[in-house]
């Protein structure tokens, strides 16, 4: 019986049809392909992009030097060096984040205490040269700088859950 | 014995033991913070709280005594509660700032908060606040975090000698504090920083530096004293970011002194060398290796046999040393000496076989008295001076000769300030009152040697300590003479403390001119007849002219006369100026090696990070040397090949303080005017230390000050921060003057081993004093 079904099918080009009909039926849909770069598909608050340091309102960095980013990495890019700053606060003097050794995994906004290590939206950037790679402090605090209005609104959006 | 059950584990345990010394000898885990084994109990911190078979409530475990047939529990509801509760109320004022806290990683209060504490306070009140304040440049105060375990206050009382810290107020208002603010003077202060179980005292060279989780621990031996503390070096990315105590009873126990502590922050310094060196047309230029070795061979090669000298310095290591003294001998020479700072040889067929303290550090506890001869022990060696301190708590009685009213930590029970020039004269003293032979020196009993006679007398154990202010006096061999013979007389021991850690070691590694490595007898040059310019070159290995010799004065001159291949770690002015060859190398930390201590203890220790830039362990810079000039036994290939080989030469020699047969000495030094005093300053010993910024930032760092009493002053018409000019021979030095009453009548006190005594020379001389 099943041989018999199986021989007419294929007599009729069945299998043909059926897929002649998805493509059929997608022709008459919305498109989901963006013209990048044009286009751009939407982001998640919680992407985990390229990284930056914030500051407070006040101006003053948030990062305390705890160095709780660098032991979690898991790549081991993040290199710390700390001092006490002249008024005696505990800051960092080195923050160098490796993005050849970084995955991404946003486990050092996940251990910061103090909201200073984050992921940005940006997922956008290129190295043209050696040692580009190396994200300074101060690149990361330049990138917070540029992008606290998005950073503090995906973190207050996800004050519930985080 | 008796015998306890502690979590249903039996144990044996003496009458009068506190449980928590059983636990801890079993293994059995007892969260604690207030309770240390050195100090006394004081139970305030009540973590420690287990449960009791038939007690009506859980009891503290470091001040509850055992009794036979006594059950514990540890882990029971009951034992647990009470942990828990505790840990709470000690969270209630502690701040949950942990990321900014540099004990955070290593903190006591973390890890058994984690272990006993709950989850969540129910205390939402403020917390209180407490100002902090500068107790000095080596601890860091955050004093909010203070959980009132009183194990400092109970440290400075108990061991340090001086209470300093302590604590005002009741309760919730009760603050550690230094009373008037003011910076800590413990010579062991550092040692609250391990004590701390929290971060409010912690160390400020180290401040924010690293976290513990990034540091590899490393062991070493402490490079600035006879005791040769074990010690930790703390290692991150090839750098040594601290150093911390490392348990030995024998030695330092738990303890650290400050300078063993701190000095590592010199390595950092900015005149480190880096590279080898080569004077060329009279100036110093950077240069390969191969370039330097073949320079400083050329040289040694070039040198007649018999003028070839060798400074080493009492920090060396044993093979360094070693080493050093088997090139000076391959090429022809005997000349090669650690003592750098000795001023008087007359005495050399005397010496012992292997000069040590005499005793062992254990047994100067149950010194029922000790006689100090021209020694600020507390600063010179300050974990010996602990344990006189110990002996003094014990009942016993301490005795000073000493040219400074030099500052103690306990009481002194015959106290001597006298003239450097009578200090021969009471030291005889006492001999005559006990009998003894007073080594051809005329005396004058009087009531304090008959006193000082007594108690040595009556001493079922004791110990006269020459110490470094002994060992500069141009009368030495009789100072050393008159205390071997009290000694005998009183049936106590003798000893020298010297000015490094190896200075024990160098007389089995040979670095004396008379006495070859294994104890056969030479003739060489001695370091005072080297620094009078009887050598054509010297080496020169981790000295430093300008601090490290007894007479920097005829030091620069000899080594001006002379071509000289100088091994440092630091360029210093003298050598950049006078060194043919330099050549880089590693110090504390950097290198492998050996030392033995006063009590004769061979300790070896690895190197924890590589010397900077192109500088080499010195042994290794020796071995290339040795083969570059031809000599046999250059082979090694470490440096405890290089231990072996010298210590299957030094066979069964053991400590031994009995001194030969010599020609007797008479006394030299008979000066008529004022008197210069030396000594060296605790921080001033040694390349490194010198260089140790938070050591100099101290108050026992010595100020520029040129020190005389009242009467002095008066005499000689100067006053308190007026400048005077003092000569002494050929050299002179503008200094400020400052009051301070402890130095004997018609004394000057400037140390050597600082900037201004540069251009004196030996220091223990005649001098003027003129004002400017």
């Amino acid at each position: 019986m099943n041989k018999i079904v199986s021989y007419v099918r294929s007599l009729f080009l069945f299998e043909l049809l059926k897929g002649l009909g998805l493509t059929g039926r997608y022709m008459f849909t919305r498109p989901f392909t963006l013209e990048y770069p044009e286009e751009k598909a939407p982001v998640s608050p919680r992407f985990r992009g390229l990284h930056a340091q914030r500051r407070y309102p006040n101006g003053e960095e948030r990062c305390i030097a705890c160095k709780l980013c660098e032991a979690v990495c898991p790549a081991l890019a993040i290199t710390i060096e700390a001092a006490p700053r002249e008024d005696g606060e505990r800051r960092t003097t080195r923050y160098d984040i490796d993005l050849f050794k970084c995955i991404f995994c946003g486990f050092c906004e996940e251990s910061c205490p103090v909201d200073a290590i984050v992921e940005t939206r940006v997922y956008e950037y290129h190295f043209e040269e050696r040692g580009e790679q190396i994200m300074t402090k101060d690149k990361l605090l330049a990138m917070g700088e540029k992008y606290e209005e998005q950073l503090a609104a995906d973190r207050a959006a996800q004050a519930a859950v985080r | 014995m008796i015998t306890i059950e502690v979590d249903g584990q039996s144990l044996e345990a003496r009458p009068g033991q506190m449980l928590i010394e059983i636990t801890d000898a079993a293994g059995i885990t007892v969260p604690r913070f207030c309770y240390h084994k050195h100090l006394s109990v004081a139970a305030n911190c009540r973590m420690c709280l287990v449960e009791v078979e038939k007690a009506p409530k859980p009891l503290p475990a470091c001040a509850t005594p055992v009794m036979d047939g006594m059950k514990v529990f540890t882990r029971s509801p009951l034992a647990r509660a009470a942990q828990k509760g505790t840990m709470e109320f000690l969270l209630i004022n502690h701040p949950l700032d942990c990321p900014i806290c540099d004990q955070g990683g290593e903190c006591e209060l973390q890890d058994v908060a984690m272990g006993y504490g709950g989850d969540v306070s129910q205390f939402s009140e403020r917390k209180r606040v407490v100002r902090d304040e500068d107790i000095g440049p080596l601890i860091a105060t955050d004093m909010t975090r203070c959980i009132h375990c009183t194990r400092c206050v109970r440290f400075g009382g108990e061991v340090a000698g001086l209470r300093e810290l302590g604590a005002t107020g009741r309760g919730e208002h009760m603050r550690i504090g230094v009373f008037i603010e003011h910076s800590i003077g413990s010579e062991l202060s550092g040692n609250v920083i391990d004590l701390c179980p929290v971060g409010a005292l912690t160390s400020k060279p180290f401040r924010f530096s690293a976290r513990a989780w990034e540091l590899t621990q490393h062991d070493g031996v402490a490079l600035h004293d006879g005791v040769g503390s074990n010690v930790h070096l703390h290692v991150r990315r090839n750098k040594l970011m601290r150093v911390a105590p490392r348990e030995n009873e024998a030695l330092n126990q738990t303890w650290l002194s400050d300078r063993d502590r701190f000095s590592y922050k010199g390595l950092e310094s900015n005149d480190r060398l880096t590279r080898p060196m080569l004077r060329e047309n009279g100036k110093l230029r950077a240069a390969g290796w191969d370039e330097a070795l073949q320079g400083a061979a050329a040289i040694l090669k070039d040198t007649q046999s018999g003028h070839l000298g060798a400074l080493v310095s009492p920090n060396a290591t044993l093979e360094e040393m070693y080493l050093t003294g088997k090139l000076v001998r391959a090429l022809g020479s005997d000349n090669i000496d650690h003592r750098l700072r000795q001023c008087d040889f007359r005495d050399d067929a005397a010496d012992p076989q292997l000069p040590w303290l005499g005793q062992r550090f254990e047994d100067i506890e149950d010194n029922d008295a000790t006689l100090l001869v021209g020694s600020w022990l507390r600063k010179d060696q300050p974990l010996l001076n602990h344990r006189v301190r110990q002996s003094v708590l014990n009942g016993g009685a301490v005795l000073a000769i000493n040219p400074v009213a030099y500052d103690f930590n306990y009481e002194l029970d015959v106290d001597i300030v006298c003239r450097p020039s009578e200090m021969v004269q009471e030291l005889a003293g006492i001999a005559s009152a006990l009998g003894a032979s007073t080594a051809g020196v005329e005396v004058s009993e009087d009531e304090a040697h008959r006193t000082a006679a007594e108690l040595l007398k009556q001493a079922q154990r004791g110990g006269i300590i020459l110490g470094t202010a002994a060992m500069m006096h141009p009368d030495f061999a009789l100072l050393r003479r008159l205390a071997a013979n009290i000694a005998q007389a009183a049936g106590i021991s003798w000893g020298t403390v010297g000015f490094g850690a190896n200075d024990t070691g160098a007389w089995l590694a040979g670095a004396v001119p008379h006495r070859r490595a294994g104890g056969s007898a030479a003739q060489g040059a001695n370091a005072r007849s080297m620094k009078n310019g009887s050598c054509d070159t010297l080496m020169l290995l981790g000295c430093e002219p300008e601090g490290d010799l007894a007479d920097p004065l005829n030091g620069a001159q000899a080594l001006g006369g002379a071509r000289v291949i100088a091994m440092s770690a630091f360029m210093s002015p003298l050598l950049e100026e006078l060194a043919d060859v330099l050549l880089p190398m590693g110090l504390f930390g950097e290198t492998s090696g050996t030392v033995v201590n006063l009590q004769g203890d061979v300790q070896h220790f690895a190197g924890a990070v590589s010397p900077p830039g192109e500088a080499r362990p010195a042994w290794k810079i020796l071995r290339v040397l040795g083969n570059l000039v031809d000599a046999e036994g250059f082979e090694q290939n470490s440096s405890a090949e290089v231990r072996d080989e010298l210590l299957a030469l030094c066979g069964e020699i053991q400590p031994d303080n009995t001194l030969g047969s010599a020609e007797a000495v008479q006394q030299a030094y008979q000066p008529e005017g004022l008197q210069r005093v030396g000594g060296v300053p605790m921080y001033s010993v040694d390349a490194l230390t010198r260089r140790s910024a938070p050591l100099q930032a101290t108050p026992d760092a010595w100020d520029g000050h040129l020190r005389m009493n009242a009467e002095t002053a008066a005499g000689l018409s100067v006053e308190d921060g007026s400048t005077v000019c003092l000569s002494q021979g050929d050299g002179r030095v503008e200094l400020p003057v400052r009051i301070d009453d402890c130095v004997a009548d018609q004394c000057v006190w400037l140390p050597a081993g600082v900037a201004e005594s540069v251009p004196l020379g030996c220091s223990f001389a005649e001098v003027s004093v003129e004002k400017v």
